[in-house]
């Protein structure tokens, strides 16, 4: 048996959108900025896909830009600030906006990284104190790509509003999972992609509020609202807009996850759910299992045919325990012993009942040969 | 992990791993904040290992690495197997990922730690 639980990571490409991209391919191929009828039809198809993206997230179609990935739209975002300015963010962020503020702090921007608490929220008092008269930007993951753990927006919008200053989210895990409003929570600027919700590699976007306006990171012929440069990528944004019109059952994928949780806690001992239980991505599941390594865990699974992720720095190049779990208060031993489960519709009851005995098994066999308690 | 099919190999069947009953030397090393703990355990008669065990903390390389160094070790002298060396796991394991190396260095730390205090008595 053969079970992917890694839909964090990325997300099997549905048919249909496969689909929908080999018929741009081979059929609408004109290029969008060209103004005969092979290049208006691509340009329509583009637009088709903004006007999918603004519907799920209650924007308008034209404060969408496409991008080439998450990490460029929330890379996009955070190159606005220059020396002296000064950004909000948190300890727990994607790479995609962690590495990039690190980077901007040794330029010369100031930075704030907000604590988690243990179940990887963040304090609204400490986001409202560390404002201050130079505060440009703030930017706060909405879902979290490890643990799961969903912020609430709605009030860290509402202080955004209060103080004037600008607010991002990246909502690439929350895409098509859970509710996504960018007028109910606020936001200026969101970053999304396409290969998390079963679209292709290589497509993101990034919603930027009516009025407002970036600089680029790559200059050229002025596409996409001249923010994002580039003849545009078609296909992918084709691809990105079949799989926004494909169905997520929410509310089965919650079940499926909440029964994975209940029968680990259930059936093995000293583990740890990480992340919340009351604000929860419906598709998380995330455990530390005492006394043994992540990587260990991972690849036994791995020889069982199941695919998952570890926050152990055994797995990581940087040779480092996962930033996140250190944050939240887990002690190095709980932090590298990790494992995150992410599902997707298309996982079965059958195919959890197989990956919680494999687990079972392989816990047993590693806690015996590991010389902690 | 890009690792070759002996580390896979030893990791699912490895061959020294629990505890002696009867010992005159052990060693713990590592620590849980760079994500490895080893204690090897050595029953030593004569200055040769007659038996010897070994219980890790830590990814696929370093259990793959401490059940090698056992079995190197095993049935040597103890000042022989003073003298093995990183290269010589890595070799029986056809090759480890650079970023692992540090785990078979771990092993042999706990080793000459184990003989160490062997030789103390």
């Amino acid at each position: 048996m053969e079970v992917y639980l890694d839909n964090a990571a990325t997300t099997k490409v549905d048919d249909k959108v496969v689909d929908s991209i080999k018929k741009v391919y081979l059929e609408s191929y004109g290029n969008p900025s060209s103004i005969h009828k092979k290049g208006h039809d691509a340009l329509k198809l583009i637009e088709n896909s903004r006007e999918e993206l603004a519907k799920i997230i209650n924007s308008e179609y034209h404060e969408l830009v496409f991008t080439s990935c998450g990490s460029e739209s929330n890379n996009l975002v955070l190159n606005q600030l220059s020396k002296g300015d000064h950004l909000i963010t948190t300890i727990i962020e994607h790479p995609s906006i962690y590495n990039k503020a690190k980077a901007l702090e040794r330029q010369g921007v100031e930075i704030t990284f907000l604590k988690s608490d243990k179940e990887g929220f963040i304090n609204l008092e400490e986001l409202e104190s560390s404002i201050k008269k130079n505060t440009k930007l703030v930017s706060i993951i909405h879902s979290h790509n490890e643990v799961g753990t969903i912020q609430d927006l709605i009030k860290i919008g509402e202080i955004c509003k209060k103080h004037k200053v600008l607010f991002h989210s990246d909502c690439v895990q929350s895409l098509k999972k859970t509710k996504i409003d960018v007028k109910d929570f606020n936001l200026d600027f969101a970053s999304f992609s396409a290969h998390k919700i079963r679209g292709p590699k290589g497509v993101g976007a990034l919603y930027v509020k009516k009025g407002l306006k970036l600089n680029p990171l790559i200059y050229g012929g002025g596409q996409e609202n001249s923010m994002r440069s580039g003849t545009e990528n078609v296909p992918g944004i084709v691809g990105f807009g079949s799989a926004l019109r494909l169905s997520y059952d929410v509310k089965y994928v919650s079940e499926l996850r909440d029964y994975m949780i209940f029968r680990l806690e259930e059936e093995i001992d000293k583990v740890k759910l990480n992340g919340s239980r009351k604000s929860r991505l419906c598709n998380n599941v995330n455990f530390s299992f005492k006394g043994i390594e992540g990587e260990s865990i991972l690849m036994s699974l791995d020889l069982e045919g199941i695919y998952v992720s570890t926050g152990s720095a055994c797995s990581s190049r940087s040779l480092k325990a996962s930033r996140v779990l250190l944050a939240m208060g887990l002690d190095h031993e709980l932090a590298h012993g990790s494992i995150r489960f992410t599902l997707s519709p298309e996982n079965t009851k059958e195919e959890i009942d197989y990956v919680v005995i494999k687990l079972k098994e392989i816990i047993k066999r590693l806690r015996g040969m590991s010389p902690l308690k | 992990m890009n690792y070759t099919e002996k580390v896979i190999e030893r990791f699912r069947n490895p061959k020294f791993f629990g505890n002696l009953k009867d010992y005159n030397a052990s060693a713990k090393v590592g620590n849980p904040v760079c994500g490895d703990v080893m204690e090897i355990m050595l029953d030593v008669k004569e200055n040769v290992i007659k038996n010897i065990s070994v219980k890790t903390f830590g990814c696929v390389a370093a259990i793959s690495t401490s059940d090698i160094v056992c079995e190197l070790a095993l049935n040597k002298d103890i000042d022989s197997a003073l003298k093995i060396s990183k290269e010589d796991i890595v070799k029986q394991l056809g090759g480890l990922p650079s970023e692992k190396i540090h785990c078979s260095l771990l092993a042999l730390d706990a080793l000459k730690k184990a003989i160490n205090e062997y030789k103390k008595k």
